[in-house]
């Protein structure tokens, strides 16, 4: 088995190095065989590792890999852990960049014209995007496969790298720069408090093996450390908290949530992959397999809880008032990463777990099909320039028709399944927060449906483009576009009503996730849900779906049959408006209390402290008196034969006197 | 003493490549000019076989031979196959250069089997004489190296430096070992060891001598303050012999160390430890310090140089196997970065050109991005950013000296790493961040290509995976 | 009688010496060779008195050596010397100064 689980992370690092290193070379078509077949076995394999799972042929594989070093004690190692938790993440992680790959070919098929003329970087710009995407898919599966926190943070930091690197592929535009210098300025928030939080780990457990952690976890539960002062701190609630920090860069969590939607300047086959399906879950996952940390403190539970369930009110409701087609499902995405956190934060991580998975697949299926659009409408993005795409783009339109159902949680769907678990789940929590929670995921329901129909609605139905030069040229994009939509149309249906059984309530997750008895909210659950049908029957009793329906029909009324209303709500509550416009302020805020705030006191600071203090002494001040030495020190080198052996006797005297007399 | 020819088995890889560079002096005589390439090829033959013969012959057993003169051990064996691998490489980088300045002559060879051949002996040195041989046939060799481009006014004069200053050095070696005879009554490593365990040894004669002695082997390191003919040797050599002084002599100078120190003068442990340690810092602080200050890049590369051997020296003075181990696996690795360093400098310089100048390094990215990226690594690797090799020897030290409760020291040693980085950074800014001046394309052979990419990847491969190395360099060691 | 101390006195005079003569020169080249000749011949005289009251004959094998070793390096120096002479017209030692900082 080791073979495989080698196989399945190697064979997309073979495809990225050949395609990165020898793409020019081997020419566009070879580029891209290589390495969506490497990632289609990964797929394969995969595939056959959950299936292992499934029918228990399986057994929990945890062992390394390669001994990186050993430092005192402290063990560094290359480790596989695979349980059911992973395999679910690399079937997803596997499938989803495959269909992104297929998709690359045809989205990028023109990608030259991106590049004017005689720029260096968009040479090859084709092949380097396949091996991007296919470094990509290694690191994440590196980051799912690790069973140490250090191959964790390896993994976490090369998402990231890949992540920036596509962020800013189009490198020509100034956008793209910008939106990638954001990306990783604010990841640079997160990951400073990961890494604090993996220090925490690797000195008060001595390990950094999630065995060996997870197995001294309970010992140390009340441990009390003083970080400060006099205040002290329960040891647990810092590292989660720590940890989760990280998790709230990586995955985009109100503050730190303003990277996600620039990053829609990538290309979008990587919004699809990078920026909603996989990388972006980072988080979830980590702190899904990190259950028996969070367990222990409830105060972080709480922290996750509030902060998920912001990030998933408050980002739904920008995402009704954006006209940038990748941008609303850009919020959306936000949103439902908002959703995930919520289930973790009640201590229903399958939920979250679940959740994740059926939103990859949904969500992977939106973007793909808002990039199908986008080709369309020759890289126009703005969807009131849109609409009566239905008629000329059918398969984008009935997949995007089932993307969005999901979304929105439609009964039976796959959404639907793991947004009402989510829901339920919270309901039955007591932690604190809950009941703030409840309402937010309540209100989101009414939201996604919204926004996912408003753009449905302005995309599809209606007059046709207003651009008559466009109309002209529209028509269903080609094979490698639509085959890929249609191989994630059908998990993002059908998928939860398979797997929500054993996956929510069943034994799959029973020995991977660890839930205390008092916070099992997912159990108190299934006493009242038997199968997938009872699940739905449950639905129809609960608000969640009725809400779902209002979205629709609200989203149905204001923007297709009485647009006008939209323009008198705009009008009324124009401050309302400004502010979702304005996504609450949160850029402008950073901006003048990163950029122009500090610029403000910095220019006082830096008048004062920089300029004299720190330029002048210690920055410059020390570059300088080191090539002051530097330079002085080199004159001792005379070139003069006597001097040399002068240096040398007096270092003979030096040893002599000091170590003889 | 029976003499019987099975004892000269071990000593086989010596013979053979004492064998060697004399046919291929013999056979340099009876070839045209353009037929010149066969002498290259022997050697390098020569150079592979004695792997092989090294491999064969070795048993993995301590063999102490020829009365105590020799040694024959784990340690020899594994710091041998690295003598002719990296004499391989350099051998490999030197051929075109050499080719393109007419002074492409057997002659090369045979002074580079024959100092292949003294660092062989000193690295199975068991007596004071014996490496002392070792020394000066590795010397003589190097020196008449120096002045191999004998049109060359640079070159004179640094083998007139070196040669001067060398013969000084070895003078005082050889006092230092007339006194240590002098106190113990031999000059055979293992009687020298158990005299000095025997008291009634006279302790000031004996540490008097012991000065001379470590001089003798700072100087081969080029450690401060007897490292003055490091930079300008490293500047006037032809870089051809720039890179072959620059590489293995280092491994055959932590054999000395090891040798005469360890094997023989262990006992002293406590009083060498002091002397090393103000070696090792002086070295570190001039080193790094004075190569920011230079624009040359071989200079730049002997300052460098010199502050490495610093961190050999910390391994070393820690006086624990773990110390050993390190400062073993630090000069391999060192060997192998500095012939890559070399290697490109090489790579950029052509017939009537030498990229000696930092400035000839200028957007190398864009000439060719695969040789920017080898620089790239090797550079990395020098200033020690994991995951290359570089990070790992000089971590690998640093615990060392902190196991022997010598935190300062190790403190000192990243103090001047942090320095050190910034000029090898700056070739790696000069490299990515700056339009070329120059460009001309590259122009070297295949089998340079290849192995210089060999080279520049093994520092990355290495980094990821250091046990290898580091458990033979263990198990060398003992 | 003479003791080994004044043998070893007599080395040490001589080691100085050529010490002294290597950096106190300043004019010629070959003046050093023969300061380096000395230096080997200081260490020749400890080696075999240090064999002579030791009883042990290893010292003076040593000193074989180090007369053949000396002859070696004399050739190799003369050998640079010529060198460094056709190159620069010169063998002034202050002139080395093309190489430095």
């Amino acid at each position: 088995m080791e073979t495989i689980y080698l196989l399945i992370v190697l064979a997309p690092l073979l495809g990225a190095i050949v395609a990165g290193l020898f793409g020019g070379r081997i020419g566009r078509g070879a580029s891209h065989w290589v390495t969506s077949s490497g990632v289609g076995l990964s797929a394969l394999l995969s595939l056959y590792v959950l299936f292992g799972f499934v029918t228990g042929g399986l057994e929990v594989f945890n062992g390394a890999v390669y001994t990186w070093m050993v430092s005192d004690g402290l063990r560094m190692e290359i480790g596989f852990l695979v349980d059911q938790l992973t395999a679910v993440m690399l079937v997803v992680v596997t499938f989803v960049s495959f269909c992104v790959h297929i998709y690359t070919i045809g989205y990028m098929a023109h990608d030259e014209e991106n590049w004017p003329g005689e720029s260096l970087a968009g040479s090859n710009s084709y092949q380097r995007f396949f091996a991007y995407i296919s470094l990509f898919t290694f690191s994440m599966l590196m980051l799912v496969m690790s069973n140490n926190f250090m191959q964790l943070f390896f993994g976490w930091e090369a998402v990231g790298l890949v992540s920036y690197l596509l962020i800013g592929f189009w490198s020509v535009r100034e956008t793209a720069i910008f939106a990638n210098l954001k990306a990783f300025l604010v990841n640079r928030v997160g990951d400073f408090g990961f890494i604090l939080g993996i220090g925490a780990v690797a000195m008060y457990f001595g390990s950094i093996d999630y065995a060996e952690v997870f197995a001294r976890a309970p010992e140390l539960a009340n441990t009390q450390i003083n970080v400060w002062g006099d205040e002290s701190w329960s040891l647990m609630t810092l590292i989660c908290v720590l940890l989760f920090i990280g998790a709230m860069g990586k995955s985009a969590q109100v503050p730190l949530h303003v990277w996600l939607p620039d990053s829609m300047e990538g290309p979008t086959p990587i919004s699809a992959l990078i920026h909603a399906a996989t990388m972006v879950t980072a988080g979830v996952f980590m702190v899904a397999r990190m259950s028996p940390l969070y367990e222990l403190s409830e105060t972080a539970l709480t922290f996750v809880l509030v902060i998920g369930a912001t990030t998933a009110l408050f980002t739904g409701l920008i995402g009704i008032v954006q006209n940038d087609i990748k941008r609303v499902v850009a919020y959306s995405t936000l949103s439902q990463l908002g959703y995930m956190m919520v289930a973790l934060g009640v201590s229903a991580y399958a939920a979250g777990i679940f959740h994740l998975m059926t939103h990859a697949f949904f969500k992977a299926l939106l973007f793909l099909a808002a990039g199908s659009v986008i080709i369309g409408m020759h890289h126009d993005q703005d969807i009131r320039n849109m609409g009566g795409i239905k008629k000329y783009m059918p398969v984008t339109y009935w997949t995007s028709l089932l993307g969005s159902l999901a979304l929105i949680g439609f009964p039976g769907f796959s959404g639907f399944f793991s947004k009402d678990a989510i829901i339920e789940a919270v309901h039955f929590s007591t932690i604190a927060g809950s009941g703030y929670a409840y309402f937010a995921v309540l209100a989101g329901v009414f939201i996604t449906a919204l926004y996912s129909f408003r753009m449905f609605f302005l995309v599809f139905h209606g007059t046709g483009p207003r651009d008559e030069h466009a109309k002209a040229h529209l028509h269903e994009s080609p094979k490698v576009v639509t085959v890929p939509l249609v191989l994630l149309a059908i998990p993002s249906v059908l998928i939860g009503f398979f797997t929500m059984e054993g996956m929510l309530f069943g034994e799959w997750f029973r020995d991977v996730l660890f839930v205390l008895p008092q916070h099992d909210t997912l159990a108190r659950l299934g006493e009242g849900v038997h199968g997938p049908v009872s699940m739905v029957a449950h639905g129809f009793a609960g608000f969640a779906l009725y809400f779902a329906a209002a979205g629709v029909f609200a989203a149905w009324y204001i923007y297709m049959k009485r647009p006008e209303i939209a323009e008198r709500i705009k009008s009324r509550f124009g401050i309302v408006h400004r502010i979702l416009d304005k996504k609450y302020f949160f850029d402008e805020l950073y901006q003048a209390l990163f950029a122009g705030g500090s610029r403000g006191i910095g220019k006082l600071l830096w008048s004062l402290g920089d300029r004299i203090l720190i330029d002048g002494l210690i920055i410059n001040g020390s570059a300088k008196a080191v090539g002051v030495v530097a330079g002085w020190a080199r004159n001792i080198q005379t070139g003069m034969l006597y001097h040399y052996a002068i240096a040398m006797i007096l270092g003979l005297l030096l040893l002599l006197t000091w170590f003889v007399i | 003493m029976q003499f019987e020819m099975s004892s000269l088995m071990p000593v086989l890889p010596e013979i053979f490549i004492l064998s060697a560079a004399c046919v291929v002096l013999v056979v340099d005589l009876f070839l045209k000019e353009e037929r010149r390439v066969v002498s290259y090829g022997m050697a390098q033959i020569s150079l592979l076989l004695a792997v092989l013969v090294t491999l064969f012959t070795a048993t993995g057993e301590r063999q102490i031979l020829f009365d105590g003169s020799v040694v024959r051990d784990a340690m020899s064996d594994v710091l041998k196959i690295a003598v002719y691998l990296i004499s391989a490489g350099a051998f490999l980088y030197a051929k075109d250069y050499l080719r393109d300045r007419d002074i492409f002559k057997g002659e090369f060879y045979v002074l580079g089997l024959f100092a292949v051949l003294g660092m062989m002996v000193m690295i199975s040195a068991n007596s004071f004489l014996t490496i002392y041989l070792g020394l000066e046939l590795l010397a003589l060799s190097l020196y008449a190296l120096v002045a191999f481009n004998r049109d060359s006014v640079q070159g004179s004069e640094a083998a007139m430096k070196y040669f001067v200053l060398g013969a000084l050095a070895s003078g005082m070696l050889l006092y230092g070992i007339s006194m240590v005879y002098g106190a113990t009554g031999s000059i055979e490593f293992g009687a020298v060891s158990q005299a000095l365990a025997n008291s009634g040894v006279d302790k000031r004669v004996l540490v008097f001598g012991l000065v001379f002695v470590v001089i003798g082997m700072a100087f081969k390191f080029g450690a401060v303050p007897f490292h003055m003919w490091v930079p300008d040797v490293y500047h006037g050599a032809p870089t051809a012999v720039t890179l072959f002084i620059g590489s293995t002599p280092k491994i055959a100078a932590f054999a000395l160390a090891m040798r005469m120190l360890v094997d023989g003068l262990g006992v002293l442990h406590a009083d060498w430890q002091g002397m090393l340690v103000i070696l090792a810092v002086l070295s570190m602080g001039v080193g790094n310090l004075v190569a920011i200050a230079q624009a040359n890049i071989k200079r730049m590369l002997a300052y460098s140089t010199i502050s490495h051997v610093g961190f050999i020296l910390l391994g070393i003075l820690a006086g624990t196997g773990k110390g050993y181990t390190a400062a073993m696996f630090y000069s391999i690795v060192y060997a192998a970065m500095a012939l890559g360093g070399f290697g490109i400098v090489m790579l950029l310089s052509r017939k009537g050109f030498e990229a000696e100048r930092l400035d000839d390094y200028k957007g190398l990215n864009e000439r060719s991005p695969w040789f920017a990226g080898m620089m790239l690594l090797l550079m990395f690797s020098m200033a020690g950013v994991p995951p290359t090799v570089g990070f790992f020897a000089k971590m690998f030290v640093l615990e060392a000296v902190v196991s022997v409760d010598m935190t300062w020291l190790a403190l000192v040693g990243v103090f001047f790493s942090i320095i050190g980085a910034f000029y090898y950074l700056r070739i790696v800014k000069l490299m990515y961040f700056d339009k070329p001046v120059d460009e001309t394309p590259l122009s070297a052979g295949l089998d340079t290509q290849v192995v210089l990419s060999v080279n520049g990847l093994a520092m990355l491969v290495l980094g990821l995976f250091p046990a290898g190395l580091l458990s033979i360099c263990a198990a060398a060691v003992g | 009688m003479i003791a080994l101390s004044d043998y070893l006195i007599l080395g040490a005079i001589l080691f100085s010496l050529s010490i002294a003569g290597i950096f106190l020169n300043r004019k010629n080249v070959i003046i050093l060779l023969m300061c380096i000749e000395l230096m080997l011949l200081a260490v020749n005289i400890n080696f075999v008195a240090f064999s002579h009251f030791l009883g042990d004959s290893a010292g003076q094998v040593f000193v074989f050596f180090i007369l053949t070793v000396a002859a070696a390096e004399a050739a190799i120096g003369l050998a640079i010397l010529v060198v460094l002479f056709r190159n620069r017209r010169s063998i002034n030692v202050d002139d080395l100064d093309a190489l430095k900082g």
